[in-house]
């Protein structure tokens, strides 16, 4: 979170591209949401059975979390803080997101029957999927800037489907694999992540 | 049913992290310490019981149509005066479970409660009934948290444990030692029950969902 926080304001600073570029990999690679920060392990877990399963997943979870980012930034900016009522964040934020993924929902049903089919079946999930409300919190832990706010949610969303599709790539496999009675299934499932998420860690120190 | 065995029910059969899996990013997260785990333990059972008893109270007033939304809410009131007794009073404990407290809003196993128990009993069953979880909960996260940090670090509520003679291997108290925790737990409880753990019980909250995975290939 910190490295983020602190590309963030080299972003504001000096040059905006190496900022966005920079900040994109500790988001997606460092400081993987699911697999270093353990939010949104139930779909991770529960929608990684076939990598075309995860990747619809994935795009709805990036489209949410960045349309959520915005919808709480302005939310915070322009009720909670004037009207001095900070504390109502969390319930706020979890009805906004509610809210907004059931408007998005029909209005994608409404206009685009294509992009229904591949992102809408997922969006129910989505509402309880802390990944969703834990972008939201950090962005303001972090004083995000709006467009920080955005493209943090966006890179977020971008590590999920990454660790997502990597997972389900491995679960794939998994099927034909012969394991002890005990462990198949969920056990297994977790233990594999174990090793994916070790993995992940060879990012860490990659940026200075 | 009698109110002993529901409060039962919570601890053993349907431990809400080990037999039903459900809540498991805070399971994972915030298990490095024993007393990490204690702490979301107890703050998750305090909105747990707070929440069955007003939802069961209001059962009969709220709508079919808009109760998952009104469960939320009900919900997130709770979390939020947890959240600031915790900012209050155990400021070392708010601080190192952090964004997990808010996170409580989303844990599926306060809405699961919510709608498979208090939505349908009495008041006093459904406080049992929340107390039973919270405590099964909060046992199971201590578990985690004792081997974790035992492995990781050595100690257990701080105290430590092999003194110099040997040193801990620091992965367990990674996230990588968090899944590895979690999953060889599930298959030693799988090797001695007749039920089988074989998916996360997350999408479980709300049917829909549930037939959604299944229609498109997931669990």
């Amino acid at each position: 979170m910190d490295i983020v926080k602190k590309l963030f304001g080299k972003m504001e600073e000096n040059n905006v591209i190496q900022g966005i570029l920079t900040a994109f990999l500790s988001a997606v690679l460092i400081e993987n949401f699911v697999l270093v920060k353990f939010l949104g392990i139930c779909p991770f877990l529960g929608v990684s059975k076939k990598i075309n399963t995860a990747l619809g997943m994935g795009a709805a979870v990036v489209f949410v979390m960045a349309v959520a980012s915005a919808a709480t930034w302005i939310l915070q900016k322009c009720v909670l803080e004037p009207f001095d009522i900070e504390y109502l964040q969390t319930i706020s934020f979890i009805l906004v997101i509610a809210a907004l993924v059931q408007l998005v929902e029909m209005v994608l049903q409404k206009t685009s029957r294509q992009l229904y089919q591949a992102l809408g079946v997922y969006l129910p999930l989505i509402t309880t999927n802390c990944a969703v409300l834990g972008v939201c919190i950090i962005n303001f832990q972090n004083g995000f800037s709006f467009i920080n706010s955005v493209l943090y949610g966006t890179f977020a969303g971008i590590g999920f489907t990454l660790a997502i599709v990597l997972f389900a790539g491995i679960r794939e496999r998994l099927e034909f694999a012969s394991i002890p009675e005990s462990l198949r299934g969920f056990p297994i499932s977790l233990i594999s992540a174990s090793l994916v998420s070790l993995a992940f860690f060879g990012f860490q120190g990659l940026i200075k | 049913m009698n109110l002993f065995k529901i409060f039962k029910t919570g601890i053993v059969d349907e431990n809400p992290a080990f037999r039903l899996v459900l809540g498991t990013c805070p399971t994972l997260a915030v298990t490095t310490s024993a007393i990490n785990g204690v702490g979301m333990g107890v703050s998750t059972t305090v909105v747990l019981v707070g929440s069955n008893l007003v939802i069961s109270l209001l059962r009969k007033f709220i709508p079919a149509k808009v109760r998952i939304p009104a469960y939320v809410t009900v919900i997130a009131g709770f979390v939020t005066i947890v959240q600031m007794l915790l900012k209050a009073y155990l400021p070392s404990i708010d601080k190192a479970l952090g964004i997990f407290i808010p996170l409580i809003v989303v844990n599926c196993i306060i809405l699961a409660r919510a709608e498979s128990f208090a939505s349908k009993n009495t008041p006093v069953a459904s406080i049992i009934d929340g107390l039973g979880m919270g405590v099964g909960f909060t046992l199971a996260l201590l578990l985690m948290g004792s081997i974790r940090e035992i492995l990781g670090n050595g100690s257990i509520f701080g105290i430590s444990v092999f003194g110099d003679s040997a040193s801990p291997a620091l992965a367990m108290i990674l996230p990588p030692g968090g899944f590895l925790t979690f999953g060889i737990i599930i298959g030693i409880l799988n090797r001695f029950s007749s039920v089988k753990i074989r998916s996360s019980g997350c999408m479980g909250c709300d049917g829909h969902c549930k037939k959604i995975i299944r229609e498109n290939g997931g669990e």
